[in-house]
């Protein structure tokens, strides 16, 4: 339970992985790793499909980071439609980590290469999420 | 090369946008032409394999009653899914049924009638053929993901928004001469042009990717029937054999794909283990039909499959290489975008036109000089999944 709090309009109810949500609520924004074998997930799993060890921890992402790559959606999904334009993105992180999120930021001040922030943020209905910000 | 499995028939139905009638007698008129054309009946096919993408089905669990439909009972019969990929892996799963010796002749159909949901719910469900847990709560579709691959080819490989338009033009010419495809009418520079206010094309859908840059949603079916060398050998005067298949599958979520500069692994990694079994490279193909779901798609591929080196994709438009006349002909059907993509049935419509191909029977758009070997490229969703199949006489 609780998964349904997740981004704009979440599809998923539930998961072992839902303490993702309570710990956005807190500003964190973090991805799991392997107690057994150290291997990093983001986004995060219950299971390592390295070693197939149930036993993770929890890790903060790294703050700063470079888009890779990004669109501007000018049209959208059902559910989606009274945010257009809006755009999402990958960040890579430099260590291995990449993120994919929402960039807040006017399209035409997005490049590929920006230094980003990553964040979290409460939508006006509840809903919680992560997005980049323009460093 | 081993000539082991061939293809001994094709068929396919016109692609169009509201077919007029239920998915059987869709599959039917695939199925059909594709009996007529290995010159056999029903009893001579021992198992049948159905292929489509069941989120735009209303049938649950269609390939009994598509059997049944087709006379292919009692048999046995399955469904395979690979999304946009569904009909070239299901020509994979037939392969490996006749080369284990298990059957003498399978048939492959795909199908799809995408018409029955909206486009903003085809849009919806596409999107969730990606990741619905960490990625459709951003409000992602299908456009979104391939433009992000397009945006990093412009940042880094030099791409422009022309060279995508380009390939559509391409694609437009040789869709006016396809009788089958879906979207026949021409289409020109300036329907690009934001200057022009008539530009159909040039509309954003997600950036940097255009109206003009996307395939048509279609209802259709193809079907593929497949045998091995004693009844291709018994049915067919012109058998069309297949020389390498690969096959890859690749991370669904964006943070866990490599350099989106690079394009698509699933392309690159299954083009290398079919270039391997065929005993064959890149120069040697002579004609190929590659997934352009988007223009960008279409540009990676020639990179993915060797036409062109990393990050060159480009020059291969710009020098009208992928034309018929060309070094490396390229969707002289029309492609996806012309043709239409009716997602069930777009593998084995590609692998229909490389068997025409290779047996001179493509009319208006045969590619010239006698073609003997040829590829077909067919991506699943966001490269979740690619198949590369190549074909020799
Ligand atoms: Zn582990």
């Amino acid at each position: 339970m609780g998964f349904e709090k997740f981004g704009r309009k979440s599809f998923t109810g539930m998961t072992k992985t839902a303490k993702f949500v309570d710990l956005l609520q807190e500003g964190k924004v973090e991805g799991t790793v392997c107690k057994q074998c150290g291997a990093k997930y983001f986004p995060p799993r219950a299971d390592c499909a390295a070693c197939l060890s149930k036993e993770m921890d929890w890790f903060e992402v790294p703050k700063k980071g470079k888009v890779e790559t990004f669109t501007t959606a000018y049209y959208a999904p059902f559910g989606f439609e009274k945010d257009c334009p809006y755009t999402m993105g990958v960040v890579d992180f430099g260590d291995g980590t990449k993120l994919f999120a929402r960039i807040a930021a006017k399209p035409e001040e997005v490049q590929v290469g920006m230094d980003v922030t990553v964040r979290t943020i409460t939508y006006e209905d509840g809903q919680v999420s992560f997005e980049m910000a323009k460093a | 090369m081993e000539k082991d499995v061939a293809v001994i028939g094709v068929g396919q139905t016109y692609f169009v946008r509201g077919y007029e009638g239920s998915i059987r007698e869709l599959a039917f008129e695939a199925f059909r032409e594709a009996v007529q054309d290995a010159g056999i009946t029903s009893k001579d096919i021992d198992a049948s394999v159905f292929c489509s993408a069941p989120e735009y089905d209303k049938q649950r669990s269609p390939a009994g009653v598509l059997a049944e439909y087709l006379g292919l009972i009692p048999q046995p019969t399955f469904y395979i899914e690979t999304v946009c990929s569904s009909s070239s892996s299901g020509v994979k799963v037939a392969y490996s049924m006749i080369k284990a010796g298990l059957h003498d002749m399978v048939v492959v159909l795909g199908f799809q009638k995408m018409s029955e949901i909206t486009s903003a719910e085809s849009q919806e469900r596409m999107g969730r053929g990606a990741d619905i847990q960490w990625e459709a709560p951003f409000g992602t579709m299908m456009p979104a993901y391939y433009a992000m691959y397009a945006q990093a080819y412009m940042a880094k490989n030099g791409l422009t928004h022309d060279d995508m338009r380009d390939v559509r033009l391409k694609s437009a010419s040789y869709g006016t001469v396809n009788e089958r495809a879906v979207y026949r009418k021409g289409v020109k520079a300036e329907d690009f042009d934001p200057k022009n206010p008539d530009a159909k094309m040039a509309g954003a859908v997600a950036w940097p990717i255009r109206v003009g840059d996307a395939c048509a949603n279609a209802d259709g079916a193809s079907c593929i029937i497949l045998a091995n060398k004693e009844k291709a050998k018994a049915f067919s005067k012109k058998p069309i054999w297949i020389m390498g298949i690969g096959a890859a599958s690749e991370a669904v979520n964006m943070a866990a794909r490599p350099d989106f500069s690079k394009g698509l692994s699933v392309g690159y990694k299954a083009a290398d283990q079919a270039y391997k079994m065929a005993g064959i490279t890149a120069k040697d193909v002579k004609v190929a039909e590659v997934h352009d779901c988007f223009t960008i798609a279409e540009l990676m591929a020639y990179e993915g499959l060797g036409f062109a080196p990393m990050g060159e994709g480009k020059q291969l438009i710009r020098e009208k290489a992928t034309y018929k006349e060309g070094r490396i002909p390229v969707n002289v059907d029309g492609g996806l975008l012309s043709k239409g993509h009716p997602i069930g049935a777009t593998g084995g419509s590609q692998i229909r036109t490389i068997v025409l191909q290779l047996r001179g029977e493509a009319g208006p758009m045969q590619v010239p000089g006698d073609p003997d070997i040829g590829l077909v490229h067919n991506v699943g969703g966001v490269g979740l999944y690619g198949n590369v199949t190549i074909f020799g006489r």
